[in-house]
């Protein structure tokens, strides 16, 4: 990694110094921040990355941008969560895990968390409690959405972030990026899909490959739960499989307790 | 105006020989759940694949002349100066080969915002003078108001335009291309009762409307009702989507972004085309909104194309090509919102 200060528009641009965490996740999303060969240089020229598990074994502790993955799902986390908060300037909760509490959060549905923990490691139990996103414990500066976050749009974010512009999320729901891609709308095709409420971003990524939407980027800044709920039973669905997609990644808690 | 007939074998005459071209025209995309044939706009490869039968298009041709997301234009930043490269992303000439009257009337209206006026979409209009039109008449959908919009016959805006009359169409020719290429195909001389059979498909197609919009007084009605509860009904169902905007052949609105390039070596304005009834369309810089309330921009887009366009153009913005309400999820379509603001429940 070249650490010649990039100019934008004759001004040298700060590369400041940047720092990967992953908590209870898969790593997908930290993967994804590598998997674009063709822009990885401009990209890690962007920053100057101190500790990246997936990609260095350097380590240090002195950052000012912590991005973090992942869940909180054990008391430790939260200690080693409050430790970041504190040394980072800003702190960037990537992808729905660290958002939402994504897929992980799906086991707080059981209501007995003893015997979940007794169902998954028997005799070998784990210290494992709710799992709660990142911003249940600590401020969160900037969230980056997805499961997986989407590459094209972590550069654009990325980018912004580096020379000081504002960072703004689409509003409106995957329905716009969908219809921009032409896509025949899944409903039409016999597939529930969550795009109408869902905060688009990805390009409209699952439905664009006939894959209706699971809400993994969470709700769009107007989500009419009730009116979709209304649609998947007209199309045939139950409202069990609508709950189920709104439970998938934790973005849409907050509408479930109106719901049920 | 020139008329000739010719016989459909001649189609594809015609299409080879248009052939060189790019050709855009309505192809099957799928089949719906109940086995009914889905129907877009797209490039097309062969012959076969032209529908001029078809029923109607999930999307309009609009991201041919208006793409979803645009590059405007790019930088190259140096160090102590930028240069901005201009490009209206037009390469080569299109043939649009069979749109209805509805969407040849949608490129119509959208001339007269951004086309004649003092300041044109230079990115528009070079499109627009990239197109070559052949209009072909339809059978009214169950969801076709077009003839209330007084957009179901097309008096310009194409090159020709083909109505069937059983084995054969009956072409009329708008412009001195059309004439040539018309030339390199067996057509003839329409006689008597070629006339009598266009009249007779032009009276058949309007007695099958089954759908339509009273614009008696619209805009003055609009006015009257502009505190009317129904609009909160109708935003109570509204998702806030922006679907009915993006399948209009005629919403133009659209927003404009800057982005720069990972090697801050660059930089890139992209347009992208916006709905009014998205959450931020009138947020304003400070971050007032002036429309927070779904129902409130869902009205203005009714107002937009039934009375502002009216008052600015003397027509409605609105074709009636019914494409919007087929599909939004929640089911508003235009003919029940406006019957439902005259206090005609239905």
């Amino acid at each position: 990694m070249s650490a010649d200060k990039r100019l934008y528009l004759g001004v040298p641009v700060e590369r400041p110094k940047a720092a990967f965490f992953d908590f209870t996740s898969c790593e997908g999303c930290q993967l994804q921040m590598l998997n674009n060969e063709a822009t990885l240089l401009d990209f890690l020229s962007l920053l100057d990355i101190v500790n990246f598990r997936e990609a260095m074994s350097e380590r240090s502790d002195d950052y000012e941008i912590a991005f973090v993955e992942g869940s909180i799902s054990r008391a430790d986390e939260v200690e080693r969560l409050k430790k970041i908060r504190a040394q980072a300037k800003i702190l960037v909760a990537v992808g729905s895990c660290a958002c939402f509490g994504g897929v992980n959060q799906l086991k707080n549905r059981f209501g007995d968390l003893d015997w979940v923990k007794r169902e998954v490691y028997g005799s070998n139990p784990v210290d494992s409690t709710e799992v709660r996103p990142v911003s249940a414990f600590v401020t969160v500066d900037l969230k980056i959405y997805g499961c997986p976050v989407k590459k094209e749009e972590v550069e654009v974010i990325v980018t912004n972030l580096v020379l000081g512009k504002s960072i703004v999320h689409p509003s409106y729901p995957v329905c716009m990026e969908c219809k921009a891609n032409h896509n025949i709308c899944l409903f039409d095709l016999g597939e529930p899909c969550l795009g109408p409420i869902t905060r688009a971003g990805c390009d409209s990524w699952c439905p664009s490959n006939r894959m209706g939407c699971w809400g993994c980027r969470g709700p769009a800044e107007v989500a009419n739960v009730e009116q979709l709920r209304e649609i998947m039973l007209k199309h045939g669905f139950s409202e069990e499989e609508m709950i189920d997609r709104l439970e998938c990644f934790g973005g849409f808690s907050t509408y479930l307790s109106e719901l049920k | 105006m020139i008329f000739r007939v010719f016989d459909k074998d001649q189609l594809q005459r015609l299409y080879d020989v248009l052939a060189v071209n790019h050709i855009v025209g309505p192809v099957c995309k799928g089949v719906n759940q109940n086995s009914a044939p889905l129907y877009d706009f797209d490039f097309v490869k062969t012959f076969s694949e032209l529908k001029l039968d078809y029923s109607s298009t999930i999307h309009s041709l609009k991201r041919f002349v208006l793409p979803p997301r645009e590059t405007l234009c790019t930088f190259e930043l140096g160090d102590d100066n930028w240069r901005k490269r201009l490009d209206f992303n037009v390469h080569e000439p299109i043939v649009f080969f069979g749109l209805h009257a509805c969407d040849i009337n949608g490129l119509n209206k959208l001339d007269k915002v951004l086309n004649s006026v003092v300041y044109p979409d230079p990115y528009y209009v070079a499109k627009r003078k990239n197109m070559f039109i052949i209009g072909v008449n339809c059978s009214p959908q169950p969801f076709c108001f077009c003839r209330s919009m007084g957009s179901d016959s097309a008096l310009h805006g194409f090159d020709m335009f083909f109505t069937s009359l059983g084995d054969e169409y009956f072409v009329e020719i708008l412009s001195a291309t059309a004439f040539e290429y018309i030339s390199a195909i067996k057509s003839r001389e329409p006689n008597e009762r070629d006339h009598a059979r266009f009249k007779e498909a032009s009276e058949e197609k309007i007695n099958n409307f089954t759908c339509h919009v009273d614009t008696t007084d619209l805009t003055k009605i609009l006015d009257l009702e502009f505190q009317a509860e129904v609009w909160k009904t109708w935003g109570e169902r509204c998702l806030s989507c922006g679907t009915c905007a993006s399948v209009c052949p005629t919403c133009y609105c659209y927003g404009i972004h800057e982005n720069v390039n990972l090697d801050l070596q660059g930089a890139e304005k992209i347009k992208q085309l916006y709905s009014c009834n998205l959450i931020d369309f009138a947020q304003v810089a400070g971050g007032h909104n002036f429309r927070p309330e779904s129902h409130v921009r869902l009205k203005y887009r009714y107002y937009h194309k039934h009375r502002g366009f009216v008052e600015a153009f003397e027509e409605s913005l609105c074709v009636g090509c019914g494409r919007c309400g087929e599909s939004c999820l929640a089911g508003i379509t235009v003919p029940e919102v406006i019957a439902s603001v005259r206090g005609l429940e239905r």
